[in-house]
């Protein structure tokens, strides 16, 4: 491991657990502006972490020691997830520890997780949650990996560093098959970061909510760090689109100076991709929850369908 | 190939330890049965004797997996018709995969079994023990004679075992089904062998090897094969024995049964097709890769409704063996294609899962039978918040749990993570259907992934989390030291498969070459130890171990660091619950609460019988039963269509021997006008 790819790792890691607060701070302006609302500051997200992070924290009687760890674990996930993904650089060592599939792996961990310690309670809201997570669970998680696989196909690699250098390398060109993954990653990414048509972030209407429902019996710092990792997973996740889809200005293996510049292209993709997110938030309305596997299971199709528009045509 | 029966112990080659291992247990049983009722002896001795014998078999099976093919005669059976035993890499790795696994299991066993339920003791030890020698006899056989005789003696000695507690009715049921099925499979293996030897009247697999069959008798063969052992298996449409007779048995003969004897299946099938016949043809690869598919889905879909935790647990065995049969028949495609290093990488994922599959699944069921013990209830409506009064259980079966739901850095993530990555290889294919057609069955494959998870967190979450549901689970014993010592057992292997993959595919690699005369193992291990890249690591890498030295590390530095800039105070108080105060443990999901959504969105695969209370009931009552729909289309019609026949021909019997003799007369007659017209 050269000095070089370590400091890119370091960067890497550093950017995501840093600036994902930001991330989700942005979208929530966005989103205000969008609903003629007055706007809630940038940093709030940091506010909130640093609020949360100075109270106490208060269990339920029965807690096991599984609802006290699960945070941690979440949150070790999802920095796993997000130092695996390449955001500015491809030449990340910690990558060849986990490919595309054991990234989706990553979050199937911190789904069983954060569903177990939602359940351990033993509370109505609480296994609501997590039966309604396991169900989004088991169609975004399938639907997520062919995604994946169709990139895979294209570039025969699974490791996402090697995806993003083969697509990015290559002349442009539009992939009928990334059009259909495209799509369907979209709609993936809105139920996994349980975003307006799937789950409202914002709500704490007890027959609406998803994730809500699951994190309802923690505060303190426990709380802190599963809203840091919901963060955490949304930066994730639009860096996965962006490596896959937008691969172009993420530093390649021998450009450190690529480096310096891809930050700033980070941050503008990212704004971007905020912007859009919180305008699919406005344009939607909430579906009822059992529209959700239809929704899914569209999404499951329009990748598997990629997959095959691949082999049919060849691109 | 050396030819080698027992001589002096000076030169004891593998085969012999395994002999010996195979008769110790025997002798074993032999001690328990003639003190049937001694129950001290059986536990504390018999037992723990049984699982160290089961280390004796795994270490010499690891020797033998890298020295060359061994055979043995044995001098038993019929005159003229001696058993001939062969010890390869392809049986090795299943004689591995029995002996760690019966360990784990005997040593749990020995705590388990309990006086005056069912069958005594010292006979429950003797069946056990012959249940053992006999699977493990059935991956040494290398005759069809020796095969189906030790075939047999699996079949019979694990129906006496599924029907200890032979007193309840739907045991016997089970037990009765369970018979059944296993004999229209061995009739099925047993024709199949009749069509491999190939009219030559020898038996032995040597010399079906050598038959040069037809492409139309080759497939028949295979068919046969296919059928017979998956009925063993358990596939679609033959699984319906599985879920009945598994959560029948005791739960130490669970594990058996669902980590090792379904294994035997998987060995008898890798065995036909890609040892003894010839290049398989390229349907055979798409019919499995069907058949699996739908067996797994159709598993794992009836895992996630059941409210009985051992049923559930066996429809999820349904799941792992179709997904083991997908491997397969990815692996027939590619070898009749010649791509023999895809083959290979696809057989290894296979193998590695069936060897996670043995310690995982016997985790569990090995769980639920310690809950079974501590609470006397096997339905999940009535369980909850084990972790709290049953830790060393609890923490366990959660080691198992997570490995079932094939989640990384366990071992169930590591084999299906192989899985998915033979499938990618199939771009060259040489058929434009194949192509289009393996991509759909990876998605498959990635939805039955995806449903296990949500199966298994079910399971935990059900059993071990939440509040009791009834009040005398707070009451309830751990499992105690020698159960202790067979589940830390197996849940140290799901841990170790999961972490060392290197070195576990670096042992698969003699089996694959032996089979399909290739391996993955050079290739991994040139890409160092610490990093699993099957093919190229530019391609696709994955390292288990840094994986989860990654995962601590972040855990340990948030946890550090929180109380570092802040603190860690904690205050416990009544859940929340969104201010509501009468929280009980009626308000959490029950099992079938749990797998409400799944019921609803895959409707079309159960058969759903509802009762609903209408508003005018004295004593409201709800009842639901989803039942299997092979029952109704392929079962009832069959037994009913047999059951008619057999009245007609029962108008024969009269019961009179007057009768009997007119028919003796009446075809003597007929025999007579046919020979001399």
């Amino acid at each position: 491991m050269s000095f070089y790819s370590a400091t890119a790792q370091l960067l890497a890691i550093l950017l995501a657990v840093l600036g994902a607060p930001l991330l989700t701070g942005w979208v929530n302006q966005c989103r205000a502006w969008l609903q003629n609302k007055s706007a809630p500051p940038l940093l709030l997200p940091y506010r909130t972490l640093h609020k949360l992070f100075w109270k106490e924290s208060v269990i339920a009687e029965n807690a096991s020691p599984l609802f006290r760890f699960a945070p941690y674990v979440v949150f070790g996930a999802m920095v796993l997830a997000c130092s695996i993904v390449p955001t500015v650089s491809t030449d990340l060592p910690l990558a060849s520890a986990a490919d595309a599939i054991a990234l989706v792996g990553v979050f199937a961990l911190a789904r069983a997780f954060i569903a177990l310690a939602a359940m351990d309670i033993g509370t109505a809201f609480g296994t609501l949650g997590a039966r309604r997570e396991m169900l989004i669970g088991f169609l975004a998680e399938p639907a997520l990996l062919m995604v994946l696989f169709t990139a895979a196909f294209l570039t025969q690699s699974t490791s996402l560093a090697n995806i993003v250098e083969t697509i990015g390398t290559q002349e442009f060109a539009i992939y009928p098959s990334l059009a259909f993954a495209g799509v369907a990653f979209s709609m993936v990414a809105l139920a996994e970061n349980s975003r307006v048509p799937i789950d409202n972030p914002a709500t704490h209407l007890e027959l609406t909510m998803i994730h809500e429902a699951m994190i309802l019996e923690y505060s303190g710092r426990h709380l802190a760090l599963l809203e840091w990792a919901a963060s955490l997973k949304l930066f994730a996740y639009s860096c996965i689109g962006l490596a896959i889809f937008f691969p172009w200005g993420i530093a390649y293996v021998h450009e450190p100076v690529g480096m310096l510049l891809a930050v700033p292209v980070l941050v503008g993709k990212l704004a971007i991709g905020g912007a859009a997110l919180a305008l699919i938030e406005t344009l939607s309305a909430k579906m009822r929850i059992f529209r959700v596997p239809e929704f899914l299971a569209g999404a499951f199709l329009l990748a598997v369908i990629g997959i095959l528009v691949h082999f049919l045509l060849g691109a | 190939m050396e030819a080698h029966a027992l001589t002096g112990p000076s030169a004891w080659l593998a085969i012999d330890w395994m002999l010996a291992a195979i008769v110790s247990w025997l002798a074993i049983g032999t001690v328990g049965v003639v003190r049937p009722h001694n129950f001290y002896v059986v536990a504390r001795v018999l037992f723990p004797l049984g699982a160290v014998v089961g280390v004796l078999l795994a270490a010499a099976a690891l020797v033998a997996l890298h020295s060359g093919p061994e055979t043995a005669v044995l001098p038993i059976g019929l005159p003229g018709l001696p058993f001939h035993l062969r010890l390869d890499a392809l049986s090795a790795f299943f004689l591995l995969l029995l002996g760690a696994t019966s360990t784990g299991i005997s040593a749990f066993a020995a705590g388990y079994f309990r006086k005056g339920e069912g069958t005594p003791p010292g006979l429950l030890c003797l069946l056990y023990h012959l249940f053992l020698a006999s699977m493990a006899m059935v991956i040494l056989a290398d005759d069809a004679y020796a095969f189906m005789v030790m075939w047999e003696l699996m079949a019979l000695s694990s129906f006496f075992l599924v029907t200890a507690n032979h007193v309840i009715p739907e045991i016997r049921r089970a037990g009765y089904l369970y018979l059944l099925i296993a004999h229209i499979g061995a009739l099925a293996i047993l024709l199949c062998f009749g069509v491999l030897q190939a009219n030559t009247g020898d038996y032995t697999f040597a010399n079906m090897r050598l038959q040069q069959l037809s492409p139309f008798w080759a497939s028949v063969a295979f068919l046969l094969a296919f059928a017979g052992f998956g009925a063993k298996a358990g596939i679609v449409p033959l699984h319906i024995w599985l879920p009945e007779a598994h959560p029948a048995a005791p739960s130490p003969v669970s594990a058996l049964m669902s980590g090792v004897m379904l294994k035997t299946a998987i060995y008898g099938l890798l065995r036909v097709s890609f040892d003894i016949l010839p290049t398989p043809l390229w349907w055979w690869g798409v019919l499995a890769l069907a058949v699996g598919l739908a067996t797994a889905l159709f598993g794992v879909v009836f895992a996630a409704i059941q409210t009985d935790m051992k049923r559930l647990l066996a429809y999820s065995s349904i799941e792992n063996i179709g997904l083991l049969i997908v491997g397969i028949g990815l692996a027939l495609l590619f070898t009749a294609y010649g791509m023999a290093p895809m083959a290979a990488l696809a057989l290894t994922a296979v193998l590695y899962h069936a060897l996670n599959h043995a310690f995982f699944k016997s985790l569990l069921f090995l769980g639920t039978g310690a809950v079974l013990h501590a609470t006397g209830e096997r339905n999940l409506g009535k369980l909850g918040g084990l972790l709290r009064f049953m830790p060393w259980v609890g923490w366990l079966a959660l080691v198992g749990a997570l490995a079932a739901a094939g989640l990384p850095p366990l071992n169930g993530f590591v084999s299906e993570w192989l899985l998915l990555q033979s499938f990618l290889f199939t771009l060259g294919l040489k058929s434009t259907f194949v192509n289009n057609l393996v991509p759909v069955v990876a998605a498959g494959v990635a939805l039955v992934a995806a449903l296990g998870g949500y199966v298994m967190v079910k399971f935990f979450g059900v059993i071990f989390l939440g509040q009791p549901r009834e009040p005398r689970l707070a009451s309830s014993h751990d499992a105690a030291t020698r159960e202790r010592i067979g589940l830390v057992w197996l849940a140290a292997g799901c841990v170790l498969l999961g972490l060392f993959p290197v070195q576990v595919i670096a042992l698969l690699d003699p089996v694959t070459r032996a089979l399909v005369a290739d391996g993955i193992g050079p290739q991994v291990l040139s890409n160092g130890w610490l990093f699993l890249a099957p093919v190229a690591p530019e391609r696709a890498s994955y390292s288990p171990l840094l994986f989860l030295l990654l995962l601590t590390a972040c855990f340990a530095l948030a946890f550090v660091l929180v109380r570092k800039l802040y603190h860690g105070r904690l205050r416990r108080a009544a859940p929340w619950d969104c201010g509501f105060p009468l929280l009980n443990a009626r308000m959490q999901d029950t099992a079938e609460g749990f797998g409400q959504p799944i019921r609803q969105v895959f409707e079309p695969f159960f058969r759903i019988e509802r009762h609903l209370p209408t508003p005018f009931d004295v004593a409201p009552s709800y009842r639901l039963v989803a039942s299997d729909h092979f029952w109704h289309w392929m079962y009832l019609p069959i037994a009913r269509i047999s059951e008619a026949t057999s009245r007609i021909v029962g108008l024969l019997q009269q019961g009179r021997i007057s009768t009997y003799l007119m028919y003796s007369f009446v075809t003597l007659l007929v025999m007579l006008v046919l020979v001399f017209r």
